[in-house]
């Protein structure tokens, strides 16, 4: 048959019915590609460029290789076993006083205060110093001025700054950070916090995700299966929240749960409680209200894909003899796992980014790594970590929706 | 075609976002200045005191900013040389810090026509106008708690006063309150906060409250958590304590003698094409006149010496900088935060997190 159309077509026009419809095709894929162009550049510009020079950050820092270009170059033959010599101390100087004039030291000081704590301060006196020296032999004369200059580490920093790639931020970002020969040491104890924090910021996730589905199951259940004019009522309340900005709601839960809050009235007014409870700043709070606030992004797919399962299939299953639960263990719930893992996989990932819940109603131990990421943006202005922790978290989050993907058949999570 | 319509769409869509964009900016034009402050009942003050008059007098026109005092966002406007901030108020330890990086214009104060030596600090004021003082204080609810706290050593005793403390969370203020608490005198604090140990120090005393801390980022929420019964006592900014007592009526009260006294200045942002008018504004701003003017306004005061003889003699106890307030108060040492900040903070988060 298909011959037989490509001869008849090929005698009419020479072009064969096959290359039309190939050409036909194309068009049609051209224009829908046409269609999609300016959504695919805007998440090019808007999404993948950012976040590609985001994670680019956490490894680029040429913060000495610019700023101080004359040791950088004399320390590149630089063995890393005794002081470096009488050169790399003259290009130091001269850096140092170009610094000083330019006001850089600041900069400089800055960048190696975050491997060595304290260094900030020593290397601006030294710039201010050194902008007064004019002859050589430098290498007394420096180590005079600032004893730093003769330690070994510093001189290690340095070297390692004549690369512009660093892994100093991503070491940091798991505790871990160079040693005074460039050797990779644990953190000191009063540093190591970030696996702490990546734990946290997991456990309080996979609670939270734990949560929505408890409470957002049966309530799906109920949408799903009420009349509708009813249930449209209670998806309308449901949605409610979503109109209502996330820190008004987050802060209509401090006025709940506070210490003389209405939570704790009405707990202590029915006797169940003497002394007001502890929900707020601190893991209880922060849990109830992120649940609060992901509940509909857990219940919303849930409900969609239990609209579509047919109520005669769990009535076949009871008519031919199974019981209330193992007709719904057996036959309803297996058919509302897409919904549930779509669900609860919107939100465990959410939750892995939330910044502002945690700040307003949770305590110093309950801030995820996001906090610490605006931190090291807003406040602390090392960008290099900020990328850092960051990029690990997106790495995170990527690998973990690989895992569940592997785990769930990816084509049975519907996403609404 | 279709596709060329759907393309020449999709183009000229772009070209009008371009031309949208495009007209966000604000037009350049000489007699006009961006001055951002804190917000709130500061900036309400600034405007009152400072911004109007200036602008009717000299018919420069003025756009109002606001932040949070984030150096970040200084930083980054220098760094991509699209300075839109003329003048920024700043907090003093910040402006030491922006000084030593060198993205804030050194100040002439020749051209500014002031004295220096009328000023706080007036040495270390090279990059910096001061405005005004604030002060931390420890603050309580007297209806709450009728014998109140009186020293630092009752912010630490849980037994004496039990219940949740209020502090900044940040390691500014509390370190040498910490310290203080544990018998150091108020003058030698930087001397020890100076040295390991005593920094050491003032984290094993902070420790023996920190499960009984809330900790508050924001101005307004010490007064809050104070006016919620959330907390027994809070450290807190005078103005804002001052303000909940005389528009909100609470019956708030201040431990004068805990006061630690720090300031806000104006500084330039490096780059700025304003620079001459960005001058006649802090020169304004800065004279005695309008800074006792601007204590009508607002509880914190004025930095000018020569202003302390223009502030109505019924808004000056309120002040931090008042006499009778300052028995016993610690000056912030800016240049041991420009110094020190940066360490001391990332030791802080670290210790607050565990």
């Amino acid at each position: 048959m298909a011959t037989m159309a490509v001869q008849m077509a090929g005698k009419a026009d020479r072009v064969p019915l096959r290359t039309k419809l190939q050409r036909v095709e194309r068009r049609r894929k051209l224009r829908a590609f046409a269609l999609v162009l300016p959504l695919l550049l805007f998440i090019l510009v808007a999404f993948v460029m950012p976040i590609g020079r985001m994670m680019f950050n956490a490894v680029y820092d040429d913060t000495l290789l610019t700023l101080m270009p004359r040791t950088m170059a004399a320390l590149s033959d630089w063995d890393g076993k005794d002081l470096p010599g009488e050169s790399a101390y003259a290009a130091l100087a001269e850096d140092l006083k170009q610094a000083w004039t330019q006001r850089t030291a600041g900069a400089i000081g800055k960048r190696m205060n975050y491997e060595l704590p304290g260094a900030r301060s020593e290397v601006m006196s030294s710039a201010r110093k050194a902008s007064m020296l004019s002859v050589g032999p430098y290498k007394t004369a420096l180590i005079e001025i600032n004893p730093i200059w003769g330690q070994h580490e510093v001189w290690s920093l340095l070297k390692r700054g004549t690369s512009a790639h660093t892994a100093y931020y991503l070491l940091r970002s798991v505790d871990y950070q160079y040693g005074a020969d460039s050797e990779i040491v644990t953190a000191p104890p009063e540093n190591a916090i970030f696996r702490d924090i990546f734990m946290r910021t997991l456990e309080i996730s996979v609670s939270v995700t734990l949560a929505t589905l408890i409470l957002g199951f049966p309530v799906a259940h109920l949408l799903a299966t009420l009349p509708l004019k009813t249930s449209n009522l209670l998806l309308m309340m449901v949605m409610l929240p979503f109109w209502t900005s996330l820190l008004v709601r987050t802060t209509a839960w401090a006025v709940l749960l506070q210490q003389h809050g209405v939570v704790n009235d009405v707990l202590m007014a029915l006797h169940l409680i003497s002394q007001p409870a502890e929900l707020i700043y601190n893991r209880v709070g922060t849990i109830v209200a992120m649940t609060y606030i992901q509940l509909p992004f857990t219940l919303l797919p849930i409900y969609s894909v239990m609209k579509t399962i047919s109520p005669s299939l769990v009535s076949a299953a009871r008519s031919l003899g199974a019981g209330p639960f193992y007709a719904f263990w057996k036959v309803y719930f297996p058919l509302t796992l897409p919904g549930i893992s779509a669900g609860g996989l919107l939100t465990f990932i959410l939750c892995l980014g939330y910044y502002i819940t945690p700040a307003l109603v949770g305590g110093p131990r309950d801030q995820m790594i996001s906090y610490f990421v605006a931190r090291y943006t807003n406040e602390e202005l090392n960008w290099g970590m900020a990328s850092a922790l960051g990029a690990i978290l997106l790495t995170v989050t990527l690998l973990l929706y690989y895992v569940f993907g592997k785990l769930v058949d990816a084509d049975r999570v519907k996403m609404g | 075609m279709r596709k060329s319509l759907i393309i020449a769409n999709a183009l000229a869509m772009t070209g009008l976002a371009i031309v949208i964009l495009a007209q966000a900016e604000p037009a350049f034009a000489g007699d006009q200045l961006t001055i951002t402050s804190f917000g709130g009942a500061a900036q309400m003050s600034e405007r009152k005191a400072y911004f109007e008059p200036f602008a009717k007098k000299t018919g420069i026109k003025i756009t109002e900013g606001e932040y949070n005092g984030e150096v970040a966002k200084i930083r980054a406007m220098v760094d991509s040389k699209s300075v839109s901030w003329d003048v920024v108020k700043t907090d003093a330890t910040t402006a030491a810090q922006m000084c030593a990086e060198g993205i804030i214009e050194r100040i002439d104060w020749k051209r500014l026509g002031l004295d220096r030596s009328k000023f706080v600090e007036g040495d270390d004021n090279d990059c910096a106008v001061p405005d005004d003082f604030y002060a931390t204080v420890l603050a309580y609810d007297k209806i709450k708690l009728s014998n109140g706290p009186k020293t630092l050593a009752d912010l630490f005793d849980t037994q004496k006063f039990p219940g949740k403390r209020g502090l900044l969370r940040s390691p500014f203020g509390n370190l040498e309150w910490a310290l203080i608490a544990d018998g150091v005198p108020v003058k030698d604090v930087y001397k020890i906060l100076g040295t390991p140990q005593g920094v050491d120090r003032a984290f094993k005393k902070l420790d023996t409250i920190k499960k009984d801390v809330i900790w508050w980022q924001t101005g307004a929420q010490a007064p809050q958590l104070l006016a919620d019964g959330q907390v027994v006592m809070t450290s807190g900014w005078n103005g804002r304590i001052y303000d909940a007592i005389k528009n909100s009526g609470k019956s708030f009260e201040f431990v004068w003698a805990t006061q630690e006294l720090g300031w806000n200045s104006w500084v330039i942002p490096k780059g700025t094409s304003r620079l001459d008018e960005a001058y006649k504004f802090i020169a304004f701003a800065a004279s005695p006149a309008q800074q006792a003017d601007k204590t009508r306004y607002i509880a914190y005061g004025p930095t000018n010496k020569d202003a302390i003889p223009h502030v109505d003699p019924a808004i000056l106890p309120w002040l931090p900088n008042a006499p009778d307030n300052m028995h016993n108060a610690l000056l912030i040492d800016a240049h041991f935060w420009s110094d020190k900040g940066d360490d001391l903070r990332q030791r802080f988060t670290a210790w607050i997190a565990k």
